[in-house]
């Protein structure tokens, strides 16, 4: 079922929660809402569940899954499935029943037999491989186990589509990889509408068909993962996805200086502030004609794939951090408190006043 | 180490003030709460349990029980369903004069007894504001088992809106939000979610109501007319017995009164204890 | 936000059953005690209130609740301390104990003082013989009023001292504090509304409690009546101003305490705001 926002605004009291907002989410899609705390994506979340309601003024919003209006419909009729951060799971019903919640509420006509509710929770339960735990009380299960009971109350109702707040936010990094994997295969072979929340930019990027980036009640970016991270539309997106080398200085006829360093550039005269990212920085024992960005090595941490490296010096307001491959680490020889020279990949600026990102790439 | 060795050897105690509070408690408790205590088995000593027996089974006595019991549980009954409704419109709605009747809910405990008691007997005689309403309808209500009632409902009824509003206010709105996500209309959700995290609450402050009322003397004597047989509560026989210094009798009458209350908060801490275990895994 | 029950019609119905319940339930005894104690005019009122019997009941109730004031104060304030700051064997006992005189009928707590202190009692009998009398008199009344008021102030301190823990106190120790000093500069400030609040309650209950109070008092007007006897007595006579002018005043106490409650209880939520 497709999800249709139509210009769906929000305020409490004073606050704007949320600027008049458009989305369109397709049949059988996974999409994350990544933000900051108070970017609004919680109350987006809330109100396409009925949780909330939209604003009626100065324009009323209009909500549609598939062809149904469900603006003005109440949460207990849209037919939505929805997983609360904390689980809130009834604490006073076993896994089974609260498993059960969702048929056993419904109206008389429409109830399944006890059978076959029976059959469904046990077919639920077998999903998220707790079948065995089908007669614990809530508070004997771990965080993961409790998550997963919450998913499948929440998919027993058979739900026109699936709504997550934060669903793996108060699990630790473990248990919060492996439900992450988990919630991608049941998605693919499930194949439900899924709208979920997070401001874990790694969490979003690797589970989301597409991504929404939102601060401040506004959408910032709607894409794919990858077109997301390679061409972030503005600086809150690129600052918000990864970790940021800043790069501050004025131009002078095509160099930008600042302190001893500079670095040839095809920009006007004027103040700029370059962005980075740490794989973009590449490090040598020597300057160049167009680069000269002397740092200081001050801290090296060798774990994973590539080694992080610190970076240092006078003309930095903050240190750089960047990240090198084993091989290069080696041949650089790299030692803290070593002097190096920083050659920039690829940078990245937002113009304060234009929304044009300039990109500039150089041959390695 | 045994147990008792590692509490005295007191190197874990970093506060200082432990053997002065201690003291002072044990004091107090032992001088205050349980010496007087004694009073009452010493006297019942005298008594041999044939005479003890006669004494707390004759029939005006039985007679007392009855009214005391019943009334109690007709007062602590529509306490609870009142409770329970001020509980609720007190936690989950806002309206103007929400915090008069916030402050109001307490008024039964700062009054002194004897004062709820002339007033309520006032209020309800057949010339009172409340009696001359209710009366000409056939309904009386001052000198009659349901006046006692009356008055055994006003002064416990903190009891249980106290109890049951903490509760209430814990409950987290994702729980309500569950509910109806899953399609539960608020007469079912208030039924299958919101009552089976009330019930410890609702019993225990119900539980409560009834142990007071079945102790509670000043707000019921002026409402009740006392008749022998009719509506004499079990308080009252001991009172009575005093002024006719049959010593032995009233003690006899007010141990039943003394364990049946104290076996009562027993047993209500016992099951409250066993619930909150329940829910919270073990430890709470 | 959505929340079970705010249907707006549901929400009016309850609102209003619980307005109407709480008005003729609790509002119309208030209502009624100062129409009453008005209801031949003010003069007759402060003629009531000021004639000597009342006075002399006054002046003793005030004086048992002073007396018993202090006492639940140090027993209070000692055995929070003692049951949230240590552990020791039998700290779940002293707990449920101090819960007997809510669970006690007053008629009750009266008779087994009576008993004890009373001439035939084995410690009043030994008192008789050296002519000192404790029931029947003042001291019996501040005996039984202690009784019946004890829990309150501990019953106060309790939950708030385990919810704060001792860090605290644990800290000035550390940096060489002295018992005293930690608790009149570290505990002292942390506790001190709860224990206002132990003592408003205190205060009310001594100075209203009747049941105890008439077992022990033997009631010898102007001696040993405090104002709640007082007034059934007025009311046994038939002077229904007269008792309601007493009541009237115990009922100004008790709008005082429930003021100074929803005062400190607003000052906790402001408090609570602001960390």
């Amino acid at each position: 079922m497709s999800i249709r926002l139509q210009n769906i605004s929000k305020h409490f009291a004073n606050t704007q929660a949320l600027e008049p907002i458009n989305l369109d989410i397709h049949e059988g899609e996974l999409v994350g809402l990544l933000g900051p705390s108070g970017s609004g994506k919680t109350t987006l979340l809330r109100i396409i569940a009925g949780l909330e309601s939209a604003d009626r003024s100065p324009q009323p919003g209009k909500i549609l899954f598939g062809d149904r209006d469900v603006t003005n419909v109440h949460v207990r009729d849209r037919r939505i499935g929805f997983v609360f951060q904390h689980y809130a799971l009834f604490r006073h019903m076993s896994v089974y029943d609260n498993v059960a919640f969702g048929l056993t509420v419904m109206p008389k006509k429409r109830r399944p037999s006890n059978g076959e509710i029976r059959a469904r929770v046990f077919r639920l339960l077998e999903m998220v491989q707790l079948q065995h735990l089908a007669n614990r009380l809530p508070a004997q299960l771990s965080g993961g186990q409790q998550q997963r009971v919450s998913l499948a109350r929440a998919l027993a109702v058979e739900p026109d589509v699936l709504l997550l707040d934060e669903p793996f936010g108060a699990l630790d990094a473990k248990v919060r990889q492996d439900l992450r994997r988990w919630l991608r295969r049941l998605h693919e072979e499930l194949n439900f509408t899924s709208v979920f929340v997070t401001h874990d930019q790694e969490e979003a990027l690797e589970l989301s068909d597409r991504v929404v980036v939102m601060s401040n009640g506004r959408i910032e970016q709607i894409d794919t993962p990858e077109t997301l991270y390679r061409s972030p539309k503005n600086r809150f997106v690129f600052e918000f996805l990864g970790d940021v080398n800043h790069l501050e200085g004025k131009v002078h006829q095509g160099v930008l200086t600042c302190g001893d360093a500079h670095l040839t550039v095809d920009l006007p005269d004027g103040d700029e502030e370059l962005l980075l990212r740490p794989h973009e920085v590449r490090l040598a024992q020597q300057p160049s004609a167009e680069s000269h960005l002397p740092v200081t090595v001050t801290a090296i941490s060798p774990v994973g794939a590539e080694v992080r490296v610190e970076l240092e010096a006078d003309w930095l307001a903050k240190p750089w951090l960047a990240t090198v491959r084993h091989a290069d680490f080696e041949q650089l020889e790299m030692r803290r408190g070593q002097r190096l020279f920083v050659h920039p990949r690829q940078w990245h600026r937002f113009p304060a006043t234009e929304s044009k990102v300039t990109e500039q790439s150089r041959a390695a | 180490m045994s147990q008792l060795a590692l509490w005295r050897s007191g190197s874990a105690r970093v506060l200082p003030g432990f053997g002065l509070s201690m003291g002072i408690s044990v004091l107090f408790i032992s001088l205050v709460l349980l010496l007087p205590i004694t009073g009452l088995f010493g006297q019942l000593a005298g008594l041999s349990l044939a005479e003890y027996w006669a004494i707390i089974t004759e029939g005006r006595v039985v007679a007392s029980y009855m009214v005391t019991i019943g009334a109690a549980a007709v007062a602590a009954l529509v306490n609870a369903v009142f409770g329970l409704l001020l509980a609720w419109v007190l936690v989950r709605y806002e309206f103007p004069g929400k915090r008069l009747l916030d402050a109001l809910m307490d008024l039964p405990f700062a009054l002194p007894t004897a004062v709820a008691g002339i007033t309520l007997a006032t209020l309800y005689a057949g010339n009172g504001w409340m009696g001359s309403l209710l009366e000409p309808l056939g309904f009386q209500v001052a000198y009659t088992w349901v006046g006692i009632a009356l008055a055994m409902a006003f002064t416990s009824i903190p009891f249980v809106v106290r109890t049951v509003q903490p509760v209430l206010e814990d409950l987290p709105a994702e729980v309500d939000e569950a509910a109806m996500s899953l399609g539960a209309t608020d007469g079912v959700a208030f039924r299958r979610v919101i009552m089976p995290h009330l019930w410890p609450a609702l019993v225990t402050g119900t539980g409560l109501a009834f142990v007071r009322s079945l102790g509670e003397f000043g707000a019921i004597i002026f409402i009740a007319g006392n008749m022998p047989y009719e509506t004499e509560i079990t308080a009252l026989m001991i009172f009575v017995k005093l002024q006719e210094y049959d010593y032995a009798g009233a003690s006899a009458i007010a141990s039943v009164v003394l364990f049946v209350s104290l076996a009562l908060l027993l047993a209500i801490n016992i099951w409250q204890g066993r619930f909150v275990r329940r829910l919270h895994g073990g430890t709470g | 936000m959505r929340r079970i029950g705010d249907a707006p019609a549901v929400r009016r119905l309850l609102i209003g059953a619980a307005l109407l319940l709480s008005a003729l339930f609790l509002l119309l005894p208030l209502v009624a005690i100062f129409a009453q104690a008005f209801s031949q005019g003010v003069m007759v009122f402060w003629a009531n209130v000021s004639n000597t019997f009342t006075l002399h009941a006054i002046g003793l109730t005030l004086v048992i609740a002073l007396l018993t004031i202090p006492i639940c104060l140090v027993f209070g304030v000692a055995l929070a301390w003692l049951v949230t700051r240590f552990s020791f064997p039998g700290r779940r006992i002293l707990q449920t104990l101090i819960d007997i005189p809510f669970a006690v009928s007053p008629v009750v707590a009266g008779l087994i003082y009576l008993l004890l202190y009373g001439r035939n009692g084995w410690i009043g009998s030994w008192l008789d013989t050296h002519d000192i009398q404790l029931m029947f008199a003042w001291p019996g009344i501040l005996m039984v009023t202690i009784f019946v008021t004890c829990p309150f102030v501990a019953r106060e301190l309790i939950p708030l001292m385990q919810a704060q823990g001792s860090r605290e106190e644990e800290a000035a120790v550390t940096l060489g504090a002295g018992g005293w000093t930690t608790f009149r500069r570290v505990t002292l400030p942390n506790i001190r509304w709860a224990l206002l609040y132990g003592i408003i309650l205190t205060n009310a209950r001594a100075v209203g409690e009747f049941g105890a109070v008439s077992v022990v008092a033997g009631a010898i007007r102007g001696k040993t009546n405090t104002l709640p006897l007082h007034l059934e007595q007025l009311y046994q006579d038939y002077n229904a101003v007269g008792a309601f002018a007493s009541a009237a005043l115990l009922a100004l106490i008790a709008l005082l305490t429930l003021a100074a409650k929803a005062g400190l209880e607003w000052r906790a939520a402001r408090q609570e705001a602001f960390l």
